[in-house]
């Protein structure tokens, strides 16, 4: 009896010992998947449940998480989560830096970071879950905006980082988002937001203004950014105007304010001109119109004709707030090289019922999409039908693929980090 | 028997030491306050103004958007100090307030285009919905704000 205790001690202590060894084959997915629902042969865990408001989130090559938070009390704004057991599931929280926001990369051996005003960057520490304090800034000079205001970035891998600069403002009204006002001609808002800005990704203190270069112009706001490294190019996804029924009563009822306009997939080329404050991309007309704050009456068309076309369009509102193009090797062969885009769901359709809130994919071949999007996780909200936006338990915000080619999904209402894997 | 029991648990504590998870996670603001329906409301001259000029920002029920646009339920914002609420409908408010234990940092645009009677309607409509019970506001408290 007393050998067999023994020797089930020892076995104990050595599958223990495994766990932290061969981690990935001993990870196993909650049987309700944490609460969302998945394609067939995709399964999920929960690994972390409330670490604060998240925002974006990074996966490095240990599995080491790193996610941005809204906001913290002490302003640090990084969450850094380790699993030490292996069975995928955080059991070290640390919080750390002195930044909030929503952007979060690694790369070349610091931890990126983007404040609503700043981009800086954190050197990593070989070992260590936490980075080291002693930040540098990247680039600053980015307008105080209280609409917005989120700077993600990301980088070509060719030394060059892209800023999202939003637009402080729903379509460049004379007074901001109040009915009867006219649409500034030009918007002297696109001169240093509504776009992208280009810096050295290595060079330190660079200005907006100065040292920045606009990439692109005409996104009203694009926190869901990525660089395709299958095609060498830039994509984001635009959160797209509101309030039309709300200030054009007489153009607009509330369903069409719900569906109009359309989120917009862009493929993001230099000197690009999206359109905004002046048009927007109606998805069933299949075209670019002029805003009414412009002169528009819902057809017409005039200087739109030259802005560039979503190479997608998605219902309206539904709120994009990040990209990834998926390069793992875990996930089926259709999976590769294609989109998944996080839907952090609706306000702006209401009195409507509110949409989105799941996060969908989008085959690629090559530069282009190959078939129409569908729903690839769901769920988050807990619920059909949601009226109100603060009905909704979880959101969707930020994007990660993971080392083994797990794809991590992180909520901003709780914190909440599901990894999305497929057997 | 004695040893027995000793590896038994030296057992236990392997394994839950192997399996176990230390919980450090960051409070979080509370729940929602669900709005209650208030039938006389139903009719009230302010629910027409509301659904023009609120309701896409703070939602029908009053619980606006989580990091975005505050809620109007039961906070003294809503309910406390009239001249305060009527200030914020004709002038609009930015920088950072906290309501009901969460921050939040966007614009409300003015909108001293409403008439004194639609303010007060609409503010009365707010006052007394959603689950706020709190005292009516008359056109001319509004009119007194406005003309200071």
């Amino acid at each position: 009896m007393k050998h067999l205790f023994v020797l089930f001690l020892v076995f104990a202590a050595f599958a223990c010992n495994q766990q932290e060894k061969s981690a990935v084959e001993k990870i196993m997915a909650d049987t309700d998947n944490g609460g969302i629902t998945l394609p067939e042969g995709f399964s999920a865990l929960v690994v972390a449940d409330e670490i604060g408001r998240g925002r974006h989130i990074a996966v490095n090559e240990n599995g080491d998480i790193y996610v941005s938070l809204r906001n913290h009390d002490q302003n640090k704004g990084i969450a850094c989560l380790r699993d030490t057991t292996g069975d995928g599931r955080a059991d070290i929280v640390e919080y750390t830096g002195e930044h909030t926001g929503t952007g979060i990369k690694l790369h070349k051996g610091y931890l990126y970071f983007g404040s609503d005003t700043a981009v800086v960057r954190y050197p990593m520490q070989p070992g260590e879950l936490l980075p080291a304090n002693n930040w540098e800034m990247i680039a600053r000079g980015f307008p105080t905006e209280r609409q917005h205001e989120a700077k993600p970035m990301e980088f070509d891998g060719q030394g060059n980082m892209y800023v999202t600069v939003g637009a402080p403002a729903n379509a460049c009204m004379e007074q901001m988002r109040t009915k009867g006002s006219p649409g500034m001609d030009p918007c002297p808002i696109l001169e240093y937001a509504g776009g992208i800005w280009k810096f050295k990704d290595d060079v330190l203190n660079q200005d907006q203004l100065t040292d920045g270069e606009r990439y692109a112009t005409g996104i009203r706001h694009a926190v869901a950014n990525s660089w395709n490294k299958k095609v060498n190019e830039l994509y984001v996804v635009q959160h797209g105007r509101d309030q039309l029924s709300q200030f054009f009563p007489e153009m607009f009822d509330d369903k069409q304010n719900a569906e109009l306009p359309a989120e917009e997939f862009f493929l993001v080329t230099e000197g690009a001109d999206f359109g905004w404050p002046y048009c927007y991309y109606d998805p069933f007309q299949e075209k670019k119109v002029l805003a009414p704050e412009y002169g528009g009456d819902g057809e017409m068309v005039e200087r739109c004709e030259n802005k560039m076309d979503p190479i997608m369009a998605f219902p309206g509102h539904i709120a994009p707030n990040d990209l990834l193009f998926y390069t793992g090797n875990m996930f089926p062969e259709k999976y590769r090289n294609g989109a998944f885009i996080a839907f952090h769901g609706s306000w702006n359709r209401a009195p409507e019922p509110q949409s989105g809130y799941f996060v969908v994919f989008v085959p690629f071949d090559g530069a282009y999409p190959s078939s129409d999007w569908e729903i690839f996780a769901d769920g988050f909200a807990g619920m059909e039908t949601i009226n109100s936006t603060r009905d909704a338990e979880y959101r969707p915000c930020g994007l990660a693929q993971g080392p083994d080619g797990s794809l991590y999904v992180v909520d901003s209402n709780k914190g909440k980090i599901w990894r999305i894997m497929y057997s | 028997m004695k040893i027995n029991g000793i590896l038994f648990l030296l057992l236990v504590f392997l394994l839950s030491a192997c399996g176990g998870r230390k919980q450090n996670s960051q409070q979080q603001t509370q729940a929602p306050v669900s709005a209650e329906k208030s039938a006389e409301m139903a009719n009230h001259p302010g629910k027409k103004v509301y659904a023009s000029f609120c309701l896409a920002c703070h939602m029908a029920d009053g619980s606006g958007v989580p990091g975005m646009h505050p809620p109007l339920i039961q906070t003294e914002w809503v309910t406390g100090d009239k001249e305060r609420l009527i200030n914020i409908t004709l002038k609009g408010m930015s920088g950072k307030i906290e309501v009901n234990g969460e921050t939040y940092n966007s614009i409300m645009p003015p909108h001293s285009h409403l008439s004194d009677k639609q303010i007060a309607d609409v503010l009365t409509y707010v006052r007394k919905s959603f689950g706020n019970n709190a005292s009516e506001v008359m056109i001319e408290e509004v009119q007194k704000v406005r003309n200071k």
